[in-house]
């Protein structure tokens, strides 16, 4: 690393600091993390830098916000509230969105980054998902991340029902209307967070308190421990030439990434900025303060809480029932509690789930190619696809105004959908993938197409393919064989039945579900036979090729 | 001709011709419209016997020569007073395209002055509500915050909390009132068209009509947070967080991962 000219006048003070806190150490081994030059690792980042913006327009709007239900009538400049009763929270946002210079650009950037921060979350999730990055070592920091996700609800949640708007109300309410469907302890437990009968005095100081409290500050903790694993297990990396599961190949923090990063949090401040200057967000002055009787059409939640929002819709109410004289509402408590506990214990989960299926306990530090893991991939897909038809589902009302459609075949159709889609989306993708790979394999073995057709003296015509170059092969050819786990006989040599059989019998099927279907990928012997025959001929089976090019060394016939 | 027939197959060709040919079908659209005429008074006699053909000749077919309805066709429109005719007909609802869920409002088919005509040959079956004096839909009447109160009580459940408009079952819907007239607005709350129940001089009082007009009416200044997103809500403000924010910051991270390789 070269000396630059200004290094001699920092070097006192640096060589202070360095002496009382040996801090030296640890910027040299930080400054020379590597970063993988790929997009996809800088998902993760947008969370992290909306999260910063998070915080600094979260305090700006703490120190005008007044967490209070008391009563007030406003006087101010908004004339279409003028002498109306309103909760001093409701009151001090209006105060802070017309009075205070820039209070209403801040209010907006703050909003639009929560957005943001929650769609970086899930699309980095995806990421980290489909490239199978959860794998050993790095399944700890997987459920930190999706620690974080959930986080990332919560304070989302509990920051829209701040203002104490006629829309947050809602949302309130319904959250009440929940809680109040799980048995036997609904009821107590409602009243534990409204401190008595809904809407209450309490709820909003409480989740203010939440809201820049609590759960930032679990998210401040959580994302240092994320972070720290990142540096701690190093960045994965795509494929390719010179990478392998022993290294990192990329550019260090310090200078390249450290420029890069502070340039990314510069553009994601600005796109921000851009957004909270010219769209709207949540204009509370449209939807009033709340009271618990008007409910207005298209009340929506937030886009990360619409899934919700969604199944609730899509549940029809006949599912409540009377037992002995109690309610039990299923028609709340499937929608609003047992699908999300499916999907997010799913989710949690699945980094375990698919290391005993199978079997596989070694480091990954190469990510997969979504392809190269079709079942990941298809399940990953049909997740999100009942995640995307929840969600249109909750939009379900604007659909039918905006597409002149009847609500009622909207709602039926979504009904439907959200069984049979995911299963179609599951299958689809997983033939892609299975397809994409089997391209992989005819790309390895015959070459690309040049489209050059030559004929010889003997009137035999060939195409002439043009063979990969290494990089291009390597890619194709790098990863595992991945095969379903044997299911070893049930009783032994003796003839006495072995334990564990049945957990194995279980264990072979979840691991044949995965891995069934599958494409080998090209093995060194295949490509030798392959080159070996002339790049036109067409190859036999993989488990063949091996066998018969060791039955026939001298390269004659085998295909 | 010789410039342009070279220039035929340009790859801007279709573009242009496409342009031209909207241009000319604009044009002739304009020069072929009616304008609307100008009239305003008592009606005469001339009037109801104008009106009366009109019906006959437009209306009749589903509600009666003498408007007292048809079975399964129309209702009867004995008593429904010059608001509804005006209501229905000026906003193109009336005469009915088609059967359906229910009647869109599209560019009205006859003029002011027929319209009149008509409202006054209805009017004079059977009393009810008249078309609203200019004074009782001013908007710089009203008090726009009582109006607020208002229309979150009466109107938000179905119009939206704005008046953007909102579903309905079985494909009707509540119609958004960013371009609905004050008289319009006025005329729907004494008359109740369609889904929609009347709000009648005893549960809506003519002052607090004028107030729901004054807050429909400053919406239309826009917001002061920046473009309104189509004011419906955090289902328009997620799709822009994911194709506008996200999309721009995913385009800045493959243009900083590409950089340095």
């Amino acid at each position: 690393m070269s000396t630059n000219a200004s290094a001699p006048k920092l070097a006192a003070p640096v060589d202070i600091l360095d002496q009382r806190t040996g801090v030296a150490t640890f910027i040299k081994a930080f400054a020379r993390k590597v970063f993988p030059d790929h997009w996809s690792f800088l998902l993760g980042e947008i969370a992290l830098f909306s999260f910063i913006i998070l915080l600094l327009t979260g305090t700006f709007l703490t120190l005008f916000f007044v967490p209070s239900s008391d009563l007030v009538t406003y006087t101010g400049p908004l004339a279409a509230m003028n002498g109306v009763e309103m909760s001093r929270a409701f009151a001090s946002t209006l105060h802070l969105s017309f009075e205070v210079t820039g209070g209403l650009l801040m209010r907006q950037i703050h909003h639009w980054a929560a957005l943001i921060f929650m769609a970086a979350i899930v699309t980095h999730m995806m990421r980290v998902f489909f490239t199978g990055a959860f794998r050993k070592p790095r399944e700890i920091n997987w459920v930190i991340g999706f620690t974080l996700m959930i986080l990332g609800l919560a304070a989302g949640f509990s920051g829209y029902s701040l203002p104490d708007d006629v829309l947050s109300g809602n949302g309130l309410r319904i959250t009440d209307g929940v809680v109040k469907s799980i048995p036997i302890i609904g009821s107590y437990l409602s009243y534990f967070i409204f401190g008595g009968e809904f809407p209450g005095t309490h709820i909003i100081p409480r989740l203010f308190t939440v809201h820049i409290l609590l759960v930032p500050g679990l998210i401040l903790a959580l994302v240092g421990l994320h972070l720290f694993l990142v540096v701690l297990h190093k960045h994965t990396q795509y494929p390719g030439g010179g990478r392998t599961e022993r290294n990192v190949v990329g550019y260090p923090i310090f200078p390249v990434y450290m420029a890069k990063q502070a340039g990314y949090f510069l553009i994601i401040f600005g796109v921000l900025a851009l957004m909270g200057a010219t769209l709207t967000i949540n204009p509370v002055w449209n939807y009033g303060p709340y009271d618990p009787s008007p409910v207005s059409a298209g009340a929506q939640p937030d886009w990360y809480m619409l899934f919700l929002e969604g199944a609730l819709r899509l549940t029809p109410g006949f599912l409540e029932v009377v037992i002995g004289g109690f309610t039990l509402s299923l028609n709340v408590l499937i929608p609003a509690v047992v699908v999300p506990g499916i999907l997010f214990t799913t989710l949690a989960l699945y980094p375990f789930v698919e290391s005993w299926a199978t079997g596989d306990k070694r480091e990954h530090h190469l990510a997969d190619r979504p392809r190269n893991a079709p079942v990941r991939t298809a399940t990953g897909v049909s997740v999100l696809t009942a995640f995307m038809v929840l969600i249109l589902a909750g939009s379900n009302d604007l659909i039918a105004t905006h597409f002149h459609m009847s609500i009622n075949a909207i709602t039926w159709t979504f009904r439907i959908l959200l069984f049979v889609l995911p299963v179609v989306t599951f299958m689809v993708t997983k033939r892609i993938a299975l397809g994409l790979q089997r391209k992989d394999r005819e790309l390895v073995l015959h070459g690309h197409e040049s489209g050059k057709i030559v004929r010889f003296d003997t009137g035999e015509y060939i195409e002439v393919h043009q063979p990969l170059d290494e990089q291009e092969r390597w890619i194709r050819v790098q990863h595992d064989p991945r095969r379903p786990i044997p299911l070893l006989p049930e009783h032994n040599e003796r003839g006495v039945r072995r334990r564990g059989y049945r957990r194995d019998a279980l264990r072979t099927r979840v691991s044949e579900f995965f891995y069934a279907d599958r494409v080998e990928p090209v093995t060194p012997a295949e490509v030798a036979a392959a080159q070996a025959h002339g790049e036109h001929d067409a190859l036999p089976a993989a488990g063949h090729a091996m066998a018969e090019l060791t039955a026939s060394k001298d390269g004659s016939s085998a295909g | 001709m010789k410039a342009i027939a070279a220039r035929r197959h340009h790859k801007l060709a279709p573009v242009v011709l496409l342009a031209l040919a909207l241009l000319v079908t604009g044009v002739l659209y304009a020069a072929f419209t009616p304008s609307t005429a100008q009239a305003a008074s008592a009606p005469t006699e001339n009037d109801l016997t104008a009106g009366s053909n009109l019906f006959r000749a437009n209306c009749s077919t589903c509600h009666g020569v003498n408007a007292e309805g048809r079975a399964g066709a129309g209702p009867s429109l004995i008593g429904v007073g010059a608001a509804a005719v005006d209501f229905q007909v000026s906003t193109g609802r009336m005469p009915l395209m088609n059967q359906g869920a229910q009647a869109p409002a599209k560019p009205p088919i006859f003029t002011e002055e027929q319209i009149r005509q008509m409202a006054a040959w209805v009017a004079s079956l059977g009393p009810g509500p008249a078309i609203p004096a200019p004074e009782a839909v001013d908007p710089s009447k009203g008090d726009a915050a009582s109006g607020m109160e208002l229309f979150r009580t009466n109107c938000a459940m179905c119009h939206g909390a704005v008046g953007q408009g909102g579903a309905l079952t079985e494909g009707k819907f509540a119609p958004n009132l960013s371009t609905a007239s004050p008289t319009t607005i006025y005329e729907a709350m004494v008359t109740g068209p369609q889904s929609m129940p009347v709000f009648n001089d005893g549960t809506v009082t003519p002052q607090e009509k004028r107030d729901i007009i004054a807050y429909l009416d400053a919406q239309k200044q826009g917001s002061p947070g920046g473009a309104t997103l189509g004011s419906i809500g955090p289902v328009a403000e997620g799709m822009w967080a994911w194709i506008a924010g996200l999309g721009l910051l995913i385009g800045a991270a493959v243009w900083i991962g590409a950089k340095s390789s």
